[in-house]
């Protein structure tokens, strides 16, 4: 017996977010006429998309027990890299050369920055047993620095309607950033649940050392891990400069607290081996819906920081109270 | 005088006191001796307050005390050092000894001066010339251990345990420590002193007491005893295992170890193994026995590949030589561990059975390129639950939730999946039931009989009799015997064990 309730226990947490962000719908469209509409799901959704990219990042790693607080910058650098090559180009002046880049080319470019700043955290968090915390902390620091350097502290404007499209088009009525997000999503949850990765990530969260006694590389995988959060901060920051046609020098700033903000909501323990990603995209939408609510009803921005923190609190608290049971 | 009368104490199931009677003298060194898992630290752990369930009585002074916590304890007068020491390494000398009790001037800032000065006398006592504002980090293990004596000092403690106090200190603080325990026995404090060195007790005890098996067997004066009476008394058994018979004839050569040396992490020029060589043969089980620092698991952790820096040495399996330069070498070359500690090494405790079974095979689970094939692996993971009779209602029961005996025979299942030529196995049946215990020797030497070549790390005595082809003994990172099965007396294993100087 004990083991059904267990299960039942287990898919209970599993949908309580879920049931929180429903709970949070009804209420806000009995408050308000504007919020249960297409238009404004879409539009919440539309906001949310890079945070969901960012938080799932994130998610693989705080699920090794890990952090990434160079999210936002990294988000800005790659932005601002993509942007930069799409107008600029690189220019080889000894040898003559002008290297010009197609919307593809930046895209990738710029996810595969954001992937060497990732593995590059990875690597000193394995290497020199540098605290994610510090580590990551050094990279917020250091990628700011060169998206100033490389920007020079200006806009990077005017980047053409086509690669407008990415931030702000349509396709088949959904908003093009939230089909990226979905396509991040699904390609998350499939690492984190149908392949090996997805359970090493989960073993070494868990245990460690168990992990490293059951002969598992966690070298390997925890770099691959924030290498992975590094592209999806990358796409994140393409999808930012994309919607604002300027990559802005101070983009993302403090979007690492937003995201570590959806994963607590969304169930995933910062202790490691606990949390799901649909976890995290419903901590996303809360945010999101919480955010657009309290617009609709006309609260001061002020509160709506407020708010937040509490709904943070609140969520963490109602976890621990779940724990404690078991 | 501090008695305990008829003490009980059981660890969910398994009874690590039974119904104990004891007596510690004033004015004296009380040595208490026993194998290891005989109950000493537990007991020692509920007159200082740390376990506070438990059945009987502890009388102090002739008065029933209970304590409620070690501060409770100390208050009482009974301070315990700890074989591992209790200071805070960043914090000073002075700040350790007044932890929790720090003296303050009448506007509640702390009196640095006065606790200095205190903190000067106590070591002057004990003859030590450092400055009170040393860090603990910066001292000596031997200092260090001083250090908590003059904790017992400042709390002017009338009965003073202490467990294993020499392990990790030289000879000429040993020497310190043993005119310290004299003048403190002239005081007439209480002494209750535990170690595993005998000859060290001939010299510095005066009364021993004998526990076995969560009873003590025997007590008396030191000066009417002698060493070997002491260890008979200390293996002497009630209870006796069916000793393992061997069925297979000799048959090939498995692994080979030649002279393994592993270095100490924290001072590379002290080893920990000082060139072990050994080979275990298919289908043959070896025993390995010492006592506590003898260096037993780290032997296994060196083959199972986790000191690739530190050892040195060579390792032969099937007559291939092989590097180990992490578990995964290991476990290619068909060598697994089951580690000592299941929760800590061994599970993810926190996540359900069937993943902690399937970690070692997921690279075998794999169809479709990466995706992982869940319906085999619910197959696999049902398969070892029934094969190891797993007492769990589902496969996706979270381990924290069974018991010992249930988490051991996981971590088993984990590597039989691999089909290891090796198993290693260290401490394999430490704070399980009995039923289960038999249920894994059982298993043990079945896998024996198809051909795996085993290592069993323990240290209880039967068990090493009860599973051995050979046994091997080990003494501060030495291989001091290797006695065949026929031969092997619980006596004659122990005098091995024991340290000779």
């Amino acid at each position: 017996m004990p083991a059904i309730t267990a299960t039942y226990k287990n898919q209970l947490s599993r949908f309580q977010s879920l049931v929180a962000l429903i709970v949070l719908c009804i209420v806000l469209s009995i408050l308000t006429d504007k919020f249960f509409t297409a238009d404004n799901g879409l539009n919440v959704l539309r906001q949310t998309a890079v945070n969901i990219c960012i938080a799932t990042g994130m998610t693989l790693i705080v699920l090794t027990a890990g952090i990434d607080l160079s999210v936002g910058s990294v988000l800005a650098l790659c932005g601002a890299i993509a942007a930069g090559l799409l107008k600029n180009g690189i220019k080889i002046p000894s040898a003559d050369l002008f290297v010009g880049f197609t919307i593809l080319g930046v895209v990738l470019a710029g996810i595969l920055i954001g992937a060497l700043l990732g593995f590059f955290n990875g690597f000193v968090i394995t290497k020199f047993k540098v605290p994610p915390f510090v580590a990551t902390l050094a990279m917020l620091t250091i990628a700011r620095g060169f998206t100033m350097l490389y920007t020079k502290g200006q806009p990077i404007s005017n980047l053409g309607s086509d690669f407008a499209f990415i931030g702000t088009g349509w396709w088949i009525g959904i908003p093009v950033p939230v089909w990226i997000a979905a396509v991040v999503v699904l390609f998350a949850v499939f690492i984190t649940q149908q392949t090996k990765l997805g359970r090493y990530i989960y073993a070494i969260g868990g245990n460690e050392t168990a992990a490293k006694f059951s002969g598992i590389n966690i070298t390997k995988v925890k770099i691959t891990v924030y290498a992975m959060a590094g592209a999806l901060a990358a796409i994140g920051g393409i999808i930012v400069t994309s919607r604002l046609d300027s990559a802005q020098p101070n983009a993302g700033t403090s979007y690492e607290l937003d995201a570590i903000a959806a994963v607590v909501i969304g169930g995933t323990s910062l202790s490691g081996g606990k949390g799901t990603v649909w976890g995290t995209v419903m901590g996303a939408i809360i945010i999101g819906v919480l955010n657009n609510g309290l617009v609709l009803l006309n609260v001061s921005p002020f509160w709506q920081q407020v708010v937040k923190g509490g709904v943070i609190l609140l969520a963490v608290i109602i976890d621990k109270l779940g724990e404690k049971k078991e | 005088m501090l008695v305990a009368k008829n003490i009980t104490k059981r660890f969910s199931g398994v009874t690590a006191l039974d119904n104990i009677c004891m007596e510690l003298y004033p004015g004296k060194v009380n040595a208490i001796i026993g194998e290891n898992g005989a109950g000493k630290s537990t007991l020692m752990k509920i007159f200082s307050g740390v376990h506070t369930q438990y059945e009987g009585e502890i009388i102090l002074n002739e008065k029933p005390v209970h304590f409620s916590s070690t501060k409770d304890a100390e208050a009482s007068g009974i301070a315990i050092i700890h074989q591992e020491l209790n200071l805070v390494p960043y914090l000073s000398i002075t700040e350790n000894i007044f932890l929790g009790s720090e003296l303050v001037n009448r506007w509640g800032i702390l009196d640095k001066k006065k606790m200095q000065e205190k903190t000067k006398q106590l070591l002057k006592r004990l003859n030590l010339d450092i400055d009170p504002d040393t860090k603990i980090s910066s001292l000596k293990v031997g200092q260090q251990q001083l250090i908590e004596i003059a904790k017992a000092f400042h709390v002017d403690a009338a009965i003073i345990i202490m467990d294993e106090p020499t392990s990790a200190i030289s000879d000429k603080e040993v020497e310190n420590l043993f005119s310290i325990i004299t003048e403190l026995k002239t005081q007439g404090k209480t002494i209750a002193y535990i170690s595993h060195k005998l000859n060290e007790l001939f010299q510095i005890a005066d009364r021993f007491i004998v526990m076995r098996d969560g009873s003590t067997v025997n007590s008396g004066d030191m000066k009417n005893t002698n060493h070997d009476e002491l260890i008979q008394m200390m293996t002497g058994r009630k209870i006796l295992i069916q000793r393992h018979e061997s069925t297979s004839e000799k048959s090939k050569e498995l692994l080979q170890l030649k002279s393994i040396c592993l270095k100490n992490a924290a001072n590379r020029s002290d080893n920990i193994l000082h060139n072990i060589s050994l080979t275990l043969h298919s289908a043959e089980i070896i025993g390995i026995y010492g006592l506590m620092g003898a260096g037993r698991t780290e032997l296994m952790e060196t083959i199972f590949g986790l000191h690739p820096k530190l050892s040195s040495g060579e390792i032969k399996i099937n007559d291939k030589p092989i590097r180990l330069k992490s578990p995964s070498d290991a476990i290619n070359a068909g060598i697994v561990l089951v580690p000592e500690d299941r929760k800590l090494q061994g599970l993810s405790i926190s996540q359900s059975v069937r993943p902690n079974i399937s970690i070692t095979i997921l690279k075998q689970l794999e169809h479709w390129g990466t995706m992982l094939n869940k319906k085999k692996e619910m197959e696999l993971s049902k398969q070892y639950i029934q094969q190891l009779a797993i007492k769990t209602s589902s496969t996706e029961t979270i381990v924290k939730n069974l018991s010992g005996g249930n988490q051991q025979k996981i971590v088993l299942a984990k590597w039989l999946a691999k089909k290891p030529k090796v198993l290693l196995l260290d401490e394999p049946t430490r704070g399980i039931d009995v039923n289960a215990k038999s249920e894994i020797y059982k298993l043990i030497k079945q896998l024996a009989a198809e051909g795996m070549g085993i290592i069993v790390v323990s240290s209880e005595l039967p068990e090493i009799l009860a599973l051995s082809d050979r046994v091997l003994v080990m003494c501060e990172g030495e291989l001091t015997a290797d006695i065949p099965a026929n031969k092997a007396t619980e006596a004659g294993i122990l005098k091995y064990a024991i340290h000779k100087n």
